[in-house]
């Protein structure tokens, strides 16, 4: 049985890296006595997959694994049993039992939702976004003035430029096609949809730092946290531009 | 939430940030209000080294069982958060609480190796702790230093408020208690040190003065207090099998050197290698009942969700219940997929059975450790394997697929000759050949055999027959590695060979550590001000700073270690009583001197003086 779990990472958690993560929730598989399959073997593996990867410094609440079980009781038992032996700043937010005709969770990544907020001055780490503990509103804000308006102009240009220097050369690279939706927060935050498939991935940053560079605003990157808001697959049908649709739900569209 | 100690910006600057947050599963946090003792327990090295031991684990876990005390863990900041919080003038802190350990009652540190002296000075300085243990005001925490280098404190004396000696378990509470009622009296940190220093297992160096012959040699101590103590006794723990264990160990979120269950099988070892400390230290030998064991492997593998569990002791194999235990581990493990490591085990019919149940053949190696080269040495150094036994279990192991090999010996062992040395290439050979023998060409899975030879540099070490004896310098050291090296060049099958050995300087400081005195102390913390740290660590070892600071501070290295020691002389550490007696250990070295091997614990009692604690099977009750 293929199962997807959703789940959030945030607080001290977001310096945890990817290959970490991923050996986090081999070990929190075992504690919560998951009937997890092994590969075959003489040195067998779980059966886990991570749908994208998030960089060191990131928070997201829409993370996504796809586990494969021999059994199971119900998907709520496998969360509560999971999320019971979670360290803090990790929930397990939703565990779906998914068709066995959906694409993995990995393949179907298509774009990714981001709120991108200023740290507050003394930040020390993070606080729980929409948590307990989420900081007052304009503190978060970039205090950038007629944000939505200057984030719109910076979109209705025909293409964003950009230079990525990689090991072998210099490219020119045009942001625009990978950006669905960009858009200010009341609270002055600035909330995006972009492309987050394997071929075209946009990094929030990077627009944020062409943003700054357009709306001539002074913000450097130690300055802003990007949180993941969720990911999702494309489920367009023919003649559809795209259908984003929740990793999690993607069962609903088979 | 809990607040972190480092901003993000800095936690994004430094390598592998989560060596710094703690949040780990199983750390432990309690309201720092409402517990009446706060403990930080360290280990001064990297994270990824110090969340690797044993020891840690088990008093962490001890010392929060007990509802008045919060102990939380600290770890040497890598080379990268070392620059910045100097710079920023940020104080070490816990990585439970995230506070200064400045702020807590209790710093204690396990010393595992001489190599990380300098890091202890890294560890107060950056708590803002005053190094010298005797300009400690009231407010600061009491540093006790505890581990195998405990057992010579001396070169790190000035550096401690207390050591404490032996194992760990079974004098804490008696400690915290007293610093409890001295606190509840109103009584200052010497009240409490005095206090302290009446408890079994305890040493407050201030309290006692070393003194010298105008050779430099110790002429005896004396003490600033008539009631305490002469000589310190070390602890051990009479029931191995009732004493706490840390059933829920902590897990990190970073791959660190030992990323797995440990079972702690016994303490102690029957076998009496006249070179190791370990082997004397923790006499007598005592065995943790393997149906416990087995109770103990099924609940941390639940609470910590590992994937591989690995038995610890000094030898393995004389464990009497190995059969029992085992039979259990890899019938219950391979149903949980958890894989099990060996260590430390005889090569044998039945260990070799065991090893191809639990680990890919192909992909392993064996290990053997002969120590020396030949047979005269071996029985020098009190090492039962002999060339027979090493060959039959290559052959037997051959024949069953494996293929590599590594062989551990030391160079610089007393009576050394040219021939001994030579014996390691020709033992390297007559391995090769015996695959070649054992193996039919058609049935070479590689096609070849793979031996590894390491050899590392013998230092005589405080309480074992060899304290006596005279450590070669860094050119002898480095003129026997070579004239190994042509031996194995030398041989047939010396393609199948490969020979690594150490680098000399640091096994030198080492000597002059182990059996330091309290003058050494000022060395090293001069060479602690001109930046000497994790000299463990080659890459970070600046020999000629350490040379320099030998030199500046009138010390003689030598003097520590190409001495040989008269019989009579009084050590730095005579004071402290690791169980097992001094004539005891002249009798092996003596031995040693001719060729003679002594039968080990089971076989026939030694009469080493750890039969007086009235613990070890095997002693009889003899002293
Ligand atoms: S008293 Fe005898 S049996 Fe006991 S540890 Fe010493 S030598 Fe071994």
């Amino acid at each position: 049985m293929k199962v997807r779990i959703k789940f959030a990472k945030y607080g001290a958690m977001k310096f945890i890296g990817h290959l970490d993560m991923m050996r986090y929730f081999q070990k929190a598989v075992r504690r919560a006595r998951i009937d997890i399959r092994y590969s075959e073997g003489f040195s067998p593996h779980q059966i886990m997959s991570f749908a994208a990867p998030l960089g060191v410094g990131i928070e997201s609440y829409g993370e996504y694994m796809d586990i494969e079980v021999l059994s199971m009781t119900s998907a709520e038992d496998m969360r509560l049993a999971l999320d019971r032996v979670m360290a803090e700043g990790v929930e397990i937010l939703s565990v779906n039992v998914m068709p066995d005709t959906v694409k993995n969770a990995m393949a179907s990544v298509a774009a990714a939702a981001y709120r991108i907020r200023r740290k507050s001055e003394d930040a020390r780490t993070a606080v729980a976004y929409g948590g307990e503990d989420a900081g007052g509103g304009a503190a978060e804000g970039f205090q950038i003035a007629n944000l939505n308006e200057k984030l719109q102009a910076f979109l209705a240009q025909e293409h964003i430029l950009y230079t990525k220097e990689t090991k072998k050369n210099v490219l020119e690279l045009d942001l625009k096609p990978g950006i669905y939706e960009l858009t200010a927060e009341p609270d002055g935050a600035v909330r995006m949809l972009v492309n987050a498939s394997s071929g075209g991935n946009v990094k929030p940053m990077t627009v944020m730092e062409q943003f700054f560079v357009f709306a001539g605003a002074d913000i450097p990157q130690t300055a802003c946290q990007v949180i993941r808001l969720e990911t999702y697959a494309d489920m367009a049908k023919e003649g559809e531009a795209h259908r984003f649709v929740p990793l999690a739900e993607m069962g609903k569209y088979i | 939430m809990r607040r972190l100690a480092l901003s993000d910006e800095v936690l994004m600057r430094v390598e592998k940030p989560a060596r710094y947050i703690g949040n780990e599963i199983n750390s432990v946090v309690k309201d720092g209000e409402r517990v009446a003792v706060r403990f930080v327990m360290c280990f001064p090295d990297v994270y990824e080294i110090g969340m690797s031991h044993l020891g840690i684990q088990i008093l962490y876990s001890m010392l929060n069982e007990w509802e008045d005390v919060w102990c939380e863990r600290v770890y040497s900041p890598w080379v990268d958060l070392d620059r910045i919080m100097r710079e920023q003038n940020i104080p070490l802190f816990a990585l439970e609480s995230q506070e200064p350990v400045k702020n807590m009652d209790f710093l204690g540190i396990t010393i595992q190796y001489e190599m990380c002296y300098t890091n202890i000075l890294q560890i107060l300085d950056l708590a803002q702790i005053p190094l010298m243990a005797a300009e400690r005001g009231e407010d600061v925490p009491i540093v006790i230093g505890g581990g195998p280098c405990a057992y010579n404190p001396e070169p790190i004396a000035d550096f401690f408020d207390i050591f404490y000696i032996g194992e760990g378990e079974t004098q804490y509470r008696a400690l915290l208690d007293c610093y409890l009622a001295n606190r509840a009296q109103g009584g200052t940190r010497r009240d409490f040190l005095k206090r302290a220093a009446g408890l079994p297992g305890i040493y407050v160096p201030q309290f006692y003065e070393e003194l010298y012959h105008a050779d430099g040699t110790v002429r005896g101590r004396k003490k600033l207090y008539e009631e305490i103590p002469d000589t310190i006794t070390k602890e051990l723990v009479r029931d191995v099998t009732e004493v706490h264990y840390p059933l829920k160990p902590v897990v990190p979120f970073i791959k660190v050197t030992q990323d797995r269950v440990v079972l702690e099988i016994q303490r102690g070892c029957i076998r009496g290698c006249r070179f190791c400390q370990a082997g004397q230290l923790y006499r007598p030998v005592r065995e943790r009942d393997a149906d416990r064991l087995k109770e103990y492997a099924a609940a941390m593998l639940e609470n910590t969700g590992h994937e591989e569990i690995s038995l610890s002791s000094l030898s393995s194999s004389d464990y009497t219940q190995l059969n029992e235990l085992l039979d259990f581990l890899i019938e219950d493990c391979s149903r949980k997929h958890v894989n099990i490591s060996l260590p430390s085990l005889r090569i044998d019919a039945f260990s070799l059975d065991v090893m191809s149940k639990v680990q890919d053949v192909k992909k392993s190696s064996l290990t053997f450790a002969p120590e020396a080269g030949s047979q005269r040495l071996r029985d020098v150094i009190n090492k039962g394997l002999t060339e027979e036994v090493i060959l039959k279990g290559a052959a037997l192991a051959f024949e069953g697929g494996w293929t590599r090999v590594k062989l551990y010996f030391m160079l610089g062992l007393p009576t050394e000759t040219e021939e001994d040395i030579r014996g390691i290439g020709d033992l390297s050979n007559k391995i090769a050949a015996a695959f070649f023998e054992t193996v039919p060409k058609d049935k070479r899975v590689n096609g070849k055999v793979q031996i590894v030879a390491s050899t590392s540099f013998f230092i005589p070490k405080p309480f074992t027959p060899f304290q006596w004896a005279r450590m070669c310098t860094k050119e002898e050291f480095l003129d026997k590695a070579y004239l190994t090296k042509r031996g194995i060049m030398e041989q047939l099958n010396q393609k199948s060979i490969k020979y690594n050995w150490h680098e000399a300087d640091a096994s030198v400081l080492e000597g002059v550590f182990a059996r330091g005195d309290r003058r050494v102390a000022a060395v090293i913390l001069e060479a602690y001000r001109r930046g000497c740290l994790f000299d463990s660590w080659s890459e970070y070892f600046h020999n000629d700073i350490w040379l320099q600071c030998f030199a500046d501070c009138g010390l003689d290295i030598g003097f520590y270690t190409t001495r040989e020691r008269a019989e009579d002389e009084i050590f730095p550490w005579d004071f402290i009583d690791c169980g097992v007696t001094k004539e005891f250990l002249l009798r092996e070295w003596k031995k040693a001197q001719a060729g003679t091997v002594s039968p080990n614990c089971r076989k026939q009692c030694q009469g080493c003086g750890a039969g007086r604690f009235g613990v070890g099977r095997e002693c009889g009750g003899k002293l």
